[in-house]
């Protein structure tokens, strides 16, 4: 079969990410600004959170991507561009570059909603049948349920209403004082704690409610390290290794024990036999062998992103293009970047 | 003006109160520890300014700013993230301080040097018990200190 190659680009947060990706499947270069060691290369910046950063990325992260994958931009059949929601003056960085290929390569443009991109980055380089299903993404800056029925027909059934998850992760790893990014930090320092020495409170919301609460656990830590009401000392400092890895591994659980128990709740009301799991906490091993055990349970299947399409790359962008070319769903060369989602 | 709030949903009351009362162009900064109730006030503002999109209000920590429309446009800013008062400059804070738009800043201290300059109107909130918070408000417009006298 003849090969159907769409560039992708990504700018919605921090990562400036481009990628070569075949049918929806096949990545053929994948470069994330943030992970390789283009300012070396190139003598660019370690991105920051400007958009100027993004812009001084782009051209050496598109260089990259071709290199890698060894084509012409003739061979290419669309770009494809992450245009909402995000940061307005971050998207506005790959949608104006994607425009502009777009243009002058003649090709067709695709606007992706980075969300939903997030969980076609399960099908990447795999082979399995997704759908239906319902779907997690689970990040620093989202934590949405989809009713899934194909790539393209996504449902939101519940969001947070507060803090993502993955916000959570990072206040409570600044809260204990431990290195940034503090998911992978409180993941690691929670393998040698008890995740049953602290109750902390789980918050399900509503009976019957989908929709996620983060910010009631962040401030449950902060007051078991610094007294209730914030009066005592902050025992941080001189706490043992001991005691905060139990404190990470306790909060690690009930933050995944409300995320598995909504999700499966989610699949059993559309009887969903799929789950699919993606998004930056997705890479999170605790999260996904609860989740694992849960769905073994309910002989549900679970589909979970490889670890490296978990955070934010342009290869899902790219991979969720494929399904909107097919279905002709193309954009035009005035589009803007959305802070919200279409 | 000092209030005490005893409950989340009593902070979010106070945010919709403020909400009611502006008109456009303040610039709102927000001085408090985590979980001391800033986003919670911030969805009560987009109430009263009747975005009719306060359920989606969440912490914009990571995208660091978000944006909603309503009787006036409420610009949404998380300064947790941003180092210093240049970073904020850098995303284009200035463009957004106008007179069709209220500017709330999250963690207002850490890009003070900025925030400063537009002379906002300050909400500091601590910790005062396991619910209760203490929200201190400074340099309040006459008609949003009338709007407030009742939670005093």
């Amino acid at each position: 079969m003849e090969k159907t190659l769409i560039l992708g680009l990504e700018s919605s947060c921090d990562e400036t990410a481009a990628a070569i990706v075949d049918r929806g499947r096949e990545v053929l270069s994948s470069v994330v600004a943030s992970q390789a060691d283009l300012h070396e290369k190139y003598g660019g910046v370690v991105p920051e959170i400007a958009a100027r950063a993004h812009l001084e990325n782009l051209l050496p992260v598109l260089t990259e991507t071709f290199d890698q994958a060894n084509i012409h931009p003739d061979q290419l059949a669309a770009v494809a561009v992450a245009h909402c929601p995000g940061l307005t003056p971050s998207l506005l960085i790959a949608v104006t570059a994607a425009k502009t290929l777009a243009w002058a390569w003649n090709k067709p443009l695709i606007a992706i909603n980075h969300v939903h991109s997030h969980l076609q980055a399960v099908m990447l380089e795999q082979s399995q049948q997704c759908f239906p299903s319902v779907a997690l993404v689970v990040s620093g800056g989202h934590t949405s349920l989809y009713n899934c029925r194909s790539p393209l027909e996504l449902e939101l059934m519940g969001r947070t209403l507060d803090d993502a998850a993955g916000e959570a992760f990072d206040k409570v790893a600044m809260i204990l004082q431990l290195p940034y990014p503090g998911g992978p930090s409180i993941e690691k320092l929670a393998q040698l704690g008890n995740p049953k020495a602290i109750n902390f409170p789980r918050t399900y919301l509503k009976k019957g409610s989908l929709d996620f609460s983060f910010s009631g656990i962040k401030t449950a830590v902060l007051y078991h390290c610094r007294g209730q009401n914030m009066l005592g000392n902050n025992r941080v400092a001189t706490m043992s290794q001991q005691e905060k890895a139990d404190i990470c591994a306790s909060f690690q659980a009930a933050v995944t024990d409300v995320l598995v128990k909504k999700t499966v709740t989610a699949a059993q009301k559309v009887s969903a036999q799929c789950v699919i799991l993606g998004g930056g906490v997705a890479a999170n091993s605790y999260l996904r062998k609860q989740l694992q055990i849960r769905c073994e349970k309910l002989k549900l299947q679970l589909l979970v992103s490889p670890k490296k399409y978990c955070t934010d790359n342009a290869a899902m962008v790219a991979g969720l293009a494929w399904h909107k070319l097919q279905a002709n769903l193309l954009a035009n060369l005035d589009l803007e970047p959305l802070p919200h989602q279409a | 003006m000092e209030i005490i709030s005893r409950k989340v949903e009593q902070t979010i009351e106070i945010g919709q109160a403020i909400g009611e009362a502006v008109g456009g162009g303040e610039v709102i900064a927000l001085i408090g520890e985590l979980g001391t109730g800033k986003t919670h006030l911030i969805k009560g503002m987009a109430k009263g300014i009747a975005t009719g999109q306060d359920d989606e209000v969440t912490s914009p920590t990571f995208t660091l700013i978000n944006e909603y429309e309503g009787r006036v446009k409420l610009i949404h800013i998380d300064a947790y993230r941003l180092e210093n008062a240049r970073q904020l400059e850098a995303l284009g804070f200035d463009e957004f301080c106008e007179a069709d738009n209220v500017v709330v800043i999250e963690w207002a201290d850490r890009v003070w040097e900025l925030a400063a300059e537009f002379e906002p109107i300050e909400i500091h909130l601590e910790h005062a018990g396991p619910t209760e918070r203490k929200i201190r408000l400074d340099n309040l417009p006459q008609a949003m200190a009338e709007k407030l006298m009742c939670f005093n």
